[in-house]
Protein backbone atom coordinates (compact mmCIF):
# COMPACT_ATOMS: atom_id res chain seq x y z
CA UNK A 1 0.00 0.00 0.00
CA UNK A 2 3.03 2.23 -0.42
CA UNK A 3 1.71 3.93 -3.44
CA UNK A 4 -0.59 6.24 -1.76
CA UNK A 5 0.93 9.88 -1.42
CA UNK A 6 2.21 11.07 2.38
CA UNK A 7 0.97 13.81 4.24
CA UNK A 8 2.88 15.46 7.20
CA UNK A 9 0.22 16.53 9.13
CA UNK A 10 1.55 18.83 11.65
CA UNK A 11 -1.60 20.33 11.95
CA UNK A 12 -5.13 19.80 10.60
CA UNK A 13 -4.75 22.11 7.32
CA UNK A 14 -1.75 19.93 6.42
CA UNK A 15 -4.60 17.01 5.75
CA UNK A 16 -6.06 15.97 2.62
CA UNK A 17 -9.75 16.99 1.65
CA UNK A 18 -12.49 14.27 3.03
CA UNK A 19 -13.85 14.15 -0.86
CA UNK A 20 -10.68 13.59 -2.42
CA UNK A 21 -9.40 11.15 0.02
CA UNK A 22 -12.91 9.21 -0.76
CA UNK A 23 -12.18 9.76 -4.49
CA UNK A 24 -8.91 8.03 -4.39
CA UNK A 25 -11.30 4.69 -2.38
CA UNK A 26 -13.60 4.66 -4.47
CA UNK A 27 -11.27 4.47 -7.76
CA UNK A 28 -9.38 1.67 -6.03
CA UNK A 29 -12.63 -0.40 -4.99
CA UNK A 30 -14.79 0.35 -7.62
CA UNK A 31 -12.82 -2.48 -9.84
CA UNK A 32 -12.35 -4.50 -6.74
CA UNK A 33 -16.02 -5.39 -6.01
CA UNK A 34 -18.99 -6.95 -7.14
CA UNK A 35 -21.56 -4.46 -6.12
CA UNK A 36 -24.82 -7.24 -5.82
CA UNK A 37 -22.89 -9.23 -3.50
CA UNK A 38 -21.00 -6.84 -1.56
CA UNK A 39 -21.57 -6.63 2.04
CA UNK A 40 -19.84 -2.97 3.48
CA UNK A 41 -19.82 -2.58 7.46
CA UNK A 42 -19.08 0.74 8.58
CA UNK A 43 -16.87 1.38 12.38
CA UNK A 44 -18.75 3.63 14.61
CA UNK A 45 -18.69 6.75 14.03
CA UNK A 46 -15.88 7.90 11.43
CA UNK A 47 -16.02 4.88 9.80
CA UNK A 48 -20.36 5.06 9.24
CA UNK A 49 -19.87 8.20 7.59
CA UNK A 50 -17.19 7.59 5.44
CA UNK A 51 -19.05 3.65 4.62
CA UNK A 52 -22.25 5.65 3.95
CA UNK A 53 -20.66 7.56 0.98
CA UNK A 54 -19.14 5.19 -0.35
CA UNK A 55 -22.24 2.36 -0.42
CA UNK A 56 -23.88 5.49 -2.16
CA UNK A 57 -21.35 6.58 -4.87
CA UNK A 58 -20.79 2.23 -5.65
CA UNK A 59 -24.42 1.18 -5.37
CA UNK A 60 -23.93 -1.04 -3.42
CA UNK A 61 -27.27 -3.63 -3.67
CA UNK A 62 -27.00 -5.21 -0.14
CA UNK A 63 -27.78 -2.27 2.99
CA UNK A 64 -25.34 -0.67 5.03
CA UNK A 65 -24.23 -2.48 7.79
CA UNK A 66 -22.99 -0.67 11.31
CA UNK A 67 -20.59 -2.12 13.92
CA UNK A 68 -20.01 -0.42 17.40
CA UNK A 69 -16.64 -2.58 18.75
CA UNK A 70 -17.50 -1.30 22.16
CA UNK A 71 -18.18 -4.67 23.61
CA UNK A 72 -15.25 -5.82 21.74
CA UNK A 73 -12.37 -3.87 23.12
CA UNK A 74 -9.52 -5.47 24.33
CA UNK A 75 -9.28 -2.40 26.86
CA UNK A 76 -12.48 -2.75 28.75
CA UNK A 77 -10.87 -4.42 32.03
CA UNK A 78 -8.94 -1.23 32.53
CA UNK A 79 -10.73 1.54 30.58
CA UNK A 80 -14.46 0.30 31.02
CA UNK A 81 -17.56 0.68 28.95
CA UNK A 82 -17.74 3.90 26.89
CA UNK A 83 -20.94 5.75 27.57
CA UNK A 84 -23.39 5.97 24.84
CA UNK A 85 -22.66 2.58 22.74
CA UNK A 86 -24.22 2.45 19.77
CA UNK A 87 -25.80 -0.91 18.87
CA UNK A 88 -24.45 -3.34 16.03
CA UNK A 89 -26.47 -3.37 13.12
CA UNK A 90 -25.68 -6.37 10.37
CA UNK A 91 -29.14 -6.01 7.71
CA UNK A 92 -27.70 -9.01 5.66
CA UNK A 93 -26.13 -12.56 5.80
CA UNK A 94 -23.05 -13.11 7.36
CA UNK A 95 -21.89 -16.17 6.51
CA UNK A 96 -20.71 -16.67 3.04
CA UNK A 97 -20.72 -12.81 2.31
CA UNK A 98 -17.90 -10.51 1.01
CA UNK A 99 -17.48 -7.99 3.36
CA UNK A 100 -15.64 -4.52 2.98
CA UNK A 101 -15.17 -3.18 6.09
CA UNK A 102 -14.61 0.68 6.55
CA UNK A 103 -13.10 3.26 9.02
CA UNK A 104 -11.50 6.01 8.95
CA UNK A 105 -8.38 6.31 10.57
CA UNK A 106 -6.03 3.11 10.82
CA UNK A 107 -3.66 3.21 13.76
CA UNK A 108 -2.74 0.27 16.07
CA UNK A 109 -5.28 -1.88 14.41
CA UNK A 110 -6.72 -3.15 17.63
CA UNK A 111 -10.23 -1.84 16.34
CA UNK A 112 -10.11 -3.85 13.19
CA UNK A 113 -9.38 -6.61 15.30
CA UNK A 114 -12.41 -5.92 17.61
CA UNK A 115 -14.80 -5.44 14.67
CA UNK A 116 -13.83 -8.83 13.00
CA UNK A 117 -14.45 -10.82 15.58
CA UNK A 118 -17.75 -9.21 16.15
CA UNK A 119 -18.55 -10.12 12.62
CA UNK A 120 -17.31 -13.34 13.07
CA UNK A 121 -20.43 -13.84 15.70
CA UNK A 122 -23.18 -13.10 12.80
CA UNK A 123 -21.56 -15.69 10.66
CA UNK A 124 -18.91 -17.16 8.89
CA UNK A 125 -17.56 -14.39 6.25
CA UNK A 126 -15.90 -15.83 2.96
CA UNK A 127 -13.60 -12.63 2.77
CA UNK A 128 -12.94 -9.33 4.69
CA UNK A 129 -11.44 -6.24 3.13
CA UNK A 130 -10.78 -3.08 4.72
CA UNK A 131 -10.97 0.19 3.62
CA UNK A 132 -9.55 3.11 5.42
CA UNK A 133 -9.64 6.91 4.46
CA UNK A 134 -6.02 7.46 6.20
CA UNK A 135 -3.62 5.48 7.73
CA UNK A 136 -1.22 6.95 10.23
CA UNK A 137 0.86 4.06 10.95
CA UNK A 138 2.06 3.18 14.50
CA UNK A 139 0.37 -0.69 14.49
CA UNK A 140 0.48 -2.90 17.66
CA UNK A 141 -1.28 -5.77 15.32
CA UNK A 142 -0.71 -7.28 11.82
CA UNK A 143 -2.99 -5.18 9.71
CA UNK A 144 -3.26 -3.70 7.08
CA UNK A 145 -5.77 -1.40 4.81
CA UNK A 146 -6.38 -3.45 1.68
CA UNK A 147 -7.90 -0.19 0.04
CA UNK A 148 -6.56 2.97 1.37
CA UNK A 149 -6.80 7.15 1.00
CA UNK A 150 -3.49 8.29 2.07
CA UNK A 151 -1.06 7.79 4.76
CA UNK A 152 -0.03 10.42 6.97
CA UNK A 153 2.39 11.20 9.76
CA UNK A 154 1.63 12.73 12.97
CA UNK A 155 3.38 13.92 15.90
CA UNK A 156 3.06 11.35 19.05
CA UNK A 157 0.45 12.59 21.99
CA UNK A 158 -1.87 13.74 19.09
CA UNK A 159 -4.49 11.55 17.12
CA UNK A 160 -6.78 12.48 13.96
CA UNK A 161 -10.66 12.98 13.96
CA UNK A 162 -13.35 12.37 12.03
CA UNK A 163 -15.53 15.08 12.53
CA UNK A 164 -19.03 15.45 11.17
CA UNK A 165 -20.85 19.16 11.02
CA UNK A 166 -24.41 18.22 12.48
CA UNK A 167 -26.13 21.82 11.14
CA UNK A 168 -26.44 24.46 9.55
CA UNK A 169 -25.22 25.55 5.94
CA UNK A 170 -22.34 22.43 6.08
CA UNK A 171 -24.48 20.34 7.85
CA UNK A 172 -23.26 16.69 7.05
CA UNK A 173 -20.16 17.87 6.00
CA UNK A 174 -16.85 15.42 7.27
CA UNK A 175 -14.03 17.02 8.70
CA UNK A 176 -10.41 16.04 9.73
CA UNK A 177 -8.64 17.55 12.67
CA UNK A 178 -5.34 17.15 14.20
CA UNK A 179 -5.74 17.00 18.06
CA UNK A 180 -4.61 16.04 21.44
CA UNK A 181 -5.06 12.43 22.30
CA UNK A 182 -8.22 12.01 23.87
CA UNK A 183 -9.26 9.58 27.14
CA UNK A 184 -9.92 5.91 26.05
CA UNK A 185 -13.34 6.10 26.84
CA UNK A 186 -13.94 8.64 23.65
CA UNK A 187 -11.82 7.00 21.45
CA UNK A 188 -9.53 4.26 20.51
CA UNK A 189 -8.29 3.79 16.77
CA UNK B 1 -26.39 13.03 54.44
CA UNK B 2 -24.32 9.85 54.01
CA UNK B 3 -23.21 8.24 50.83
CA UNK B 4 -25.33 5.91 49.03
CA UNK B 5 -23.84 2.10 49.78
CA UNK B 6 -24.30 1.65 45.96
CA UNK B 7 -22.03 4.11 44.64
CA UNK B 8 -18.92 4.88 45.14
CA UNK B 9 -16.89 7.88 45.65
CA UNK B 10 -17.14 9.34 42.08
CA UNK B 11 -20.40 8.15 41.68
CA UNK B 12 -20.13 5.67 39.92
CA UNK B 13 -22.74 2.37 40.50
CA UNK B 14 -20.71 -0.13 42.69
CA UNK B 15 -23.48 -2.73 43.55
CA UNK B 16 -27.44 -2.17 42.35
CA UNK B 17 -29.91 -2.55 45.38
CA UNK B 18 -32.25 -0.74 45.11
CA UNK B 19 -33.64 1.85 42.93
CA UNK B 20 -34.24 4.53 45.47
CA UNK B 21 -31.41 7.08 45.70
CA UNK B 22 -30.43 6.54 42.44
CA UNK B 23 -30.01 9.90 40.39
CA UNK B 24 -30.76 10.22 37.80
CA UNK B 25 -28.03 9.67 35.12
CA UNK B 26 -27.13 6.12 36.29
CA UNK B 27 -30.63 4.81 35.18
CA UNK B 28 -30.12 6.34 32.41
CA UNK B 29 -26.69 4.94 31.91
CA UNK B 30 -27.96 1.52 32.56
CA UNK B 31 -30.64 2.06 29.74
CA UNK B 32 -28.22 3.99 27.06
CA UNK B 33 -25.78 0.51 27.62
CA UNK B 34 -28.53 -1.79 27.39
CA UNK B 35 -29.23 -1.09 23.95
CA UNK B 36 -26.06 -2.47 21.94
CA UNK B 37 -27.14 -5.82 24.31
CA UNK B 38 -30.22 -6.22 22.70
CA UNK B 39 -28.79 -6.45 19.22
CA UNK B 40 -25.88 -8.89 20.59
CA UNK B 41 -29.26 -11.48 21.30
CA UNK B 42 -30.01 -11.04 17.51
CA UNK B 43 -26.57 -13.12 16.58
CA UNK B 44 -26.02 -16.01 16.12
CA UNK B 45 -23.23 -16.20 18.50
CA UNK B 46 -25.03 -14.20 21.44
CA UNK B 47 -21.82 -13.56 23.36
CA UNK B 48 -19.55 -10.95 24.20
CA UNK B 49 -16.20 -11.25 25.88
CA UNK B 50 -17.31 -8.34 28.41
CA UNK B 51 -16.98 -10.20 31.48
CA UNK B 52 -14.23 -13.19 30.56
CA UNK B 53 -12.66 -14.81 33.08
CA UNK B 54 -15.07 -12.81 36.28
CA UNK B 55 -17.11 -15.54 38.26
CA UNK B 56 -20.58 -14.48 38.89
CA UNK B 57 -22.75 -16.48 41.92
CA UNK B 58 -26.06 -16.74 41.80
CA UNK B 59 -27.12 -16.41 45.18
CA UNK B 60 -30.98 -17.41 45.94
CA UNK B 61 -32.24 -18.13 49.07
CA UNK B 62 -35.62 -17.40 47.79
CA UNK B 63 -36.26 -19.87 45.18
CA UNK B 64 -37.24 -18.19 41.91
CA UNK B 65 -36.64 -20.19 38.70
CA UNK B 66 -37.16 -17.68 36.09
CA UNK B 67 -35.07 -14.83 37.45
CA UNK B 68 -32.24 -17.30 38.17
CA UNK B 69 -32.26 -18.29 34.75
CA UNK B 70 -32.24 -14.54 33.23
CA UNK B 71 -29.37 -13.95 35.05
CA UNK B 72 -27.81 -17.00 34.33
CA UNK B 73 -28.21 -16.25 30.54
CA UNK B 74 -26.76 -12.60 31.04
CA UNK B 75 -23.74 -13.46 32.45
CA UNK B 76 -22.93 -16.49 30.06
CA UNK B 77 -23.96 -13.89 27.50
CA UNK B 78 -21.35 -11.90 28.83
CA UNK B 79 -18.69 -14.63 28.71
CA UNK B 80 -18.40 -15.03 32.52
CA UNK B 81 -18.25 -18.21 34.59
CA UNK B 82 -21.50 -18.50 36.17
CA UNK B 83 -22.11 -20.57 39.78
CA UNK B 84 -25.59 -21.31 41.02
CA UNK B 85 -26.36 -21.71 44.59
CA UNK B 86 -29.22 -22.12 46.07
CA UNK B 87 -28.52 -21.60 49.31
CA UNK B 88 -31.94 -23.51 51.21
CA UNK B 89 -30.62 -26.49 50.68
CA UNK B 90 -27.03 -26.17 51.65
CA UNK B 91 -25.17 -23.71 54.26
CA UNK B 92 -28.17 -22.27 55.83
CA UNK B 93 -30.21 -25.61 56.69
CA UNK B 94 -26.99 -26.78 58.18
CA UNK B 95 -26.93 -23.65 60.42
CA UNK B 96 -24.26 -21.62 58.21
CA UNK B 97 -24.50 -17.82 59.02
CA UNK B 98 -25.69 -15.22 56.16
CA UNK B 99 -21.95 -13.79 56.20
CA UNK B 100 -19.90 -17.05 56.63
CA UNK B 101 -21.65 -17.96 53.47
CA UNK B 102 -20.38 -15.00 51.94
CA UNK B 103 -17.01 -14.78 53.42
CA UNK B 104 -16.47 -18.05 52.18
CA UNK B 105 -17.93 -17.80 48.57
CA UNK B 106 -15.66 -14.46 48.34
CA UNK B 107 -12.60 -16.63 49.01
CA UNK B 108 -13.67 -18.75 46.55
CA UNK B 109 -12.76 -15.06 44.19
CA UNK B 110 -16.03 -14.25 43.00
CA UNK B 111 -16.49 -10.99 41.16
CA UNK B 112 -20.11 -10.52 41.56
CA UNK B 113 -22.86 -12.10 43.81
CA UNK B 114 -26.46 -12.23 42.46
CA UNK B 115 -28.78 -12.01 45.77
CA UNK B 116 -31.98 -13.04 45.92
CA UNK B 117 -33.30 -13.10 49.47
CA UNK B 118 -36.83 -12.86 51.67
CA UNK B 119 -35.59 -10.43 53.50
CA UNK B 120 -35.79 -6.99 53.26
CA UNK B 121 -32.48 -5.34 53.12
CA UNK B 122 -30.38 -8.75 53.03
CA UNK B 123 -28.23 -7.63 49.72
CA UNK B 124 -27.42 -4.57 51.52
CA UNK B 125 -25.99 -6.61 54.67
CA UNK B 126 -23.81 -8.62 52.18
CA UNK B 127 -23.03 -5.18 50.23
CA UNK B 128 -21.31 -4.12 53.32
CA UNK B 129 -19.33 -7.18 53.93
CA UNK B 130 -17.55 -7.73 50.85
CA UNK B 131 -14.50 -6.66 50.08
CA UNK B 132 -13.86 -4.16 47.28
CA UNK B 133 -14.07 -5.25 44.07
CA UNK B 134 -17.10 -7.77 44.87
CA UNK B 135 -19.96 -6.67 43.43
CA UNK B 136 -24.00 -7.36 44.63
CA UNK B 137 -27.17 -7.13 42.76
CA UNK B 138 -30.55 -7.49 44.25
CA UNK B 139 -32.65 -9.70 42.44
CA UNK B 140 -35.51 -9.14 44.71
CA UNK B 141 -35.40 -9.01 48.59
CA UNK B 142 -38.50 -9.17 50.65
CA UNK B 143 -41.38 -6.61 49.91
CA UNK B 144 -38.55 -3.92 49.35
CA UNK B 145 -36.65 -3.65 46.25
CA UNK B 146 -36.29 -5.40 42.91
CA UNK B 147 -34.11 -3.39 40.66
CA UNK B 148 -33.16 -4.50 37.66
CA UNK B 149 -36.92 -5.79 37.14
CA UNK B 150 -37.79 -2.19 37.46
CA UNK B 151 -35.00 -1.15 35.03
CA UNK B 152 -36.46 -3.40 32.62
CA UNK B 153 -39.51 -2.21 32.34
CA UNK B 154 -38.18 1.33 31.93
CA UNK B 155 -36.37 -0.04 29.33
CA UNK B 156 -39.56 -1.61 27.29
CA UNK B 157 -41.38 1.80 28.05
CA UNK B 158 -39.03 3.94 27.17
CA UNK B 159 -38.29 1.67 23.99
CA UNK B 160 -42.26 1.83 22.87
CA UNK B 161 -43.03 5.39 24.04
CA UNK B 162 -39.46 6.65 23.69
CA UNK B 163 -39.58 9.26 26.42
CA UNK B 164 -40.85 9.35 30.09
CA UNK B 165 -42.13 12.95 30.10
CA UNK B 166 -45.72 13.33 29.46
CA UNK B 167 -46.53 9.82 30.01
CA UNK B 168 -49.28 8.68 32.81
CA UNK B 169 -48.51 5.12 34.15
CA UNK B 170 -50.87 2.64 36.01
CA UNK B 171 -49.84 0.13 38.21
CA UNK B 172 -52.75 -2.29 39.55
CA UNK B 173 -52.94 -5.17 41.96
CA UNK B 174 -50.55 -5.99 44.96
CA UNK B 175 -48.81 -2.95 45.13
CA UNK B 176 -48.12 -3.37 49.11
CA UNK B 177 -46.48 -6.52 49.05
CA UNK B 178 -45.00 -5.95 45.68
CA UNK B 179 -41.13 -4.86 45.39
CA UNK B 180 -41.66 -4.82 41.92
CA UNK B 181 -44.61 -1.85 42.02
CA UNK B 182 -42.23 -0.34 45.12
CA UNK B 183 -39.04 -0.16 42.49
CA UNK B 184 -41.34 0.63 39.62
CA UNK B 185 -42.53 3.88 41.39
CA UNK B 186 -39.12 5.18 42.54
CA UNK B 187 -37.63 4.36 38.75
CA UNK B 188 -40.99 6.59 37.24
CA UNK B 189 -40.38 9.23 39.61
CA UNK B 190 -36.80 9.42 38.94
CA UNK B 191 -36.96 9.17 35.27
CA UNK B 192 -39.67 11.92 35.40
CA UNK B 193 -43.09 10.18 34.67
CA UNK B 194 -45.47 13.19 35.91
CA UNK B 195 -48.01 11.02 36.87
CA UNK B 196 -47.96 7.95 38.56
CA UNK B 197 -50.66 5.77 39.48
CA UNK B 198 -51.30 3.08 41.76
CA UNK B 199 -54.71 1.05 41.74
CA UNK B 200 -55.90 -2.29 43.55
CA UNK B 201 -58.55 -3.36 46.77
CA UNK B 202 -57.90 -1.07 49.54
CA UNK B 203 -56.26 -3.92 51.64
CA UNK B 204 -53.42 -3.96 48.78
CA UNK B 205 -53.17 -0.68 47.79
CA UNK B 206 -53.24 1.92 51.08
CA UNK B 207 -54.03 5.12 51.18
CA UNK B 208 -50.86 5.78 52.85
CA UNK B 209 -49.46 4.79 49.05
CA UNK B 210 -50.16 9.07 48.25
CA UNK B 211 -46.97 8.89 50.52
CA UNK B 212 -44.81 7.74 47.85
CA UNK B 213 -45.75 10.54 45.23
CA UNK B 214 -48.59 8.74 43.36
CA UNK B 215 -51.94 9.07 43.22
CA UNK B 216 -53.98 5.97 44.62
CA UNK B 217 -57.27 4.80 43.70
CA UNK B 218 -59.59 1.91 44.68
CA UNK B 219 -61.45 1.56 40.86
CA UNK B 220 -59.82 0.33 37.82
CA UNK B 221 -62.42 1.93 35.54
CA UNK B 222 -60.97 5.13 36.84
CA UNK B 223 -57.32 4.26 37.21
CA UNK B 224 -57.17 3.23 33.26
CA UNK B 225 -59.07 6.36 32.14
CA UNK B 226 -55.75 7.95 29.63
CA UNK B 227 -53.02 5.73 30.89
CA UNK B 228 -50.05 5.45 28.24
CA UNK B 229 -48.98 2.62 30.31
CA UNK B 230 -50.67 -0.29 32.27
CA UNK B 231 -48.15 -2.18 34.29
CA UNK B 232 -49.83 -5.07 35.97
CA UNK B 233 -48.83 -7.13 39.58
CA UNK B 234 -49.16 -11.02 39.89
CA UNK B 235 -51.46 -11.68 42.37
CA UNK B 236 -49.76 -14.27 45.00
CA UNK B 237 -52.02 -16.83 45.78
CA UNK B 238 -51.11 -16.20 49.55
CA UNK B 239 -53.09 -13.40 49.70
CA UNK B 240 -56.07 -15.23 49.17
CA UNK B 241 -55.23 -17.38 52.76
CA UNK B 242 -54.39 -14.06 54.43
CA UNK B 243 -58.20 -12.99 54.37
CA UNK B 244 -57.14 -10.00 52.51
CA UNK B 245 -58.65 -10.94 49.27
CA UNK B 246 -62.15 -12.75 49.30
CA UNK B 247 -61.27 -15.13 46.10
CA UNK B 248 -59.46 -14.72 42.54
CA UNK B 249 -62.77 -14.81 41.04
CA UNK B 250 -64.41 -11.56 43.13
CA UNK B 251 -60.43 -10.05 42.14
CA UNK B 252 -60.84 -10.54 38.41
CA UNK B 253 -64.43 -9.02 38.15
CA UNK B 254 -62.70 -6.12 40.12
CA UNK B 255 -59.64 -5.89 38.83
CA UNK B 256 -58.82 -7.83 36.19
CA UNK B 257 -57.08 -6.14 33.23
CA UNK B 258 -60.23 -7.11 30.56
CA UNK B 259 -60.08 -6.18 26.90
CA UNK B 260 -63.22 -3.77 27.86
CA UNK B 261 -60.97 -1.94 31.09
CA UNK B 262 -58.02 -1.66 28.73
CA UNK B 263 -59.87 0.64 26.04
CA UNK B 264 -60.52 2.81 29.27
CA UNK B 265 -56.31 3.60 28.44
CA UNK B 266 -55.28 5.47 25.55
CA UNK B 267 -55.41 3.55 22.38
CA UNK B 268 -51.56 3.12 22.12
CA UNK B 269 -51.31 1.67 25.46
CA UNK B 270 -48.82 -0.60 26.07
CA UNK B 271 -49.23 -3.55 28.87
CA UNK B 272 -46.39 -4.90 30.82
CA UNK B 273 -46.59 -7.64 33.43
CA UNK B 274 -43.23 -8.85 35.34
CA UNK B 275 -44.58 -12.65 35.16
CA UNK B 276 -45.38 -15.29 35.87
CA UNK B 277 -49.32 -14.16 34.79
CA UNK B 278 -52.28 -15.82 36.72
CA UNK B 279 -54.36 -15.55 33.14
CA UNK B 280 -57.81 -14.96 34.53
CA UNK B 281 -56.90 -13.95 37.41
CA UNK B 282 -55.06 -10.71 36.97
CA UNK B 283 -55.05 -10.41 33.33
CA UNK B 284 -57.42 -11.23 30.84
CA UNK B 285 -56.08 -14.15 27.95
CA UNK B 286 -57.08 -11.81 24.86
CA UNK B 287 -55.25 -8.80 26.95
CA UNK B 288 -51.80 -10.59 27.79
CA UNK B 289 -51.57 -12.34 24.29
CA UNK B 290 -52.91 -8.74 22.51
CA UNK B 291 -51.30 -6.53 20.11
CA UNK B 292 -51.04 -4.25 23.42
CA UNK B 293 -49.53 -6.56 25.41
CA UNK B 294 -45.40 -6.17 26.05
CA UNK B 295 -44.81 -9.01 28.08
CA UNK B 296 -42.75 -11.21 25.77
CA UNK B 297 -40.63 -8.40 24.59
CA UNK B 298 -40.10 -7.75 28.53
CA UNK B 299 -38.00 -10.58 28.87
CA UNK B 300 -36.16 -10.06 25.95
CA UNK B 301 -34.86 -7.16 27.13
CA UNK B 302 -34.49 -7.98 30.77
CA UNK B 303 -31.71 -10.34 29.26
CA UNK B 304 -30.21 -6.89 27.77
CA UNK B 305 -30.54 -4.99 30.63
CA UNK B 306 -29.34 -7.11 33.43
CA UNK B 307 -26.26 -7.81 30.99
CA UNK B 308 -25.65 -4.13 31.01
CA UNK B 309 -25.80 -3.62 35.02
CA UNK B 310 -23.41 -6.56 35.09
CA UNK B 311 -21.38 -4.79 32.44
CA UNK B 312 -21.35 -1.53 34.18
CA UNK B 313 -20.63 -3.37 37.57
CA UNK B 314 -17.84 -5.48 36.05
CA UNK B 315 -15.63 -3.08 34.22
CA UNK B 316 -17.24 0.13 35.00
Amino acid sequence: MSTQPTFPAVDSSALPAVDTLLDALVEQIRPQVDPARCGMVGIHSGGVWIAERLHRVLGLALPLGTIDVGLHRDDLETSGLRIRMRASMIPFEVAGADILLVDDVLHTGRTIRAAMNELFDYGRPERIRLAALLDRGGRHLPVAATFLGAHVEIEPGREIVLDRCASGAHADTLLLKVQPRSGPRESAT
Amino acid sequence: MTRNPQLDAHGALRHLLSIEGLPRDVLVNILDTARPFVSVTEREVKKVPVLRGKSVFNLFFENSTRTRTTFEIAAKRLSADVINLNINASSASKGESLLDTISNLSAMDADMFVVRHAQSGAPFLIASHVREGISVINAGDGRHQHPTQALLDMYTIRHYKQSFTGLTVAIVGDVLHSRVARSQIHALSILGVPEIRVVGPKTLVPDSFSRMGVRVFNRMEEALKGVDVVSMLRLQNERMDGGLLPSAQEYYKSYGLTAERLALAKPDAIVLHPGPMNRGVEIESSVADGSQSVILPQVTFGIAVRMAVMSILGVG
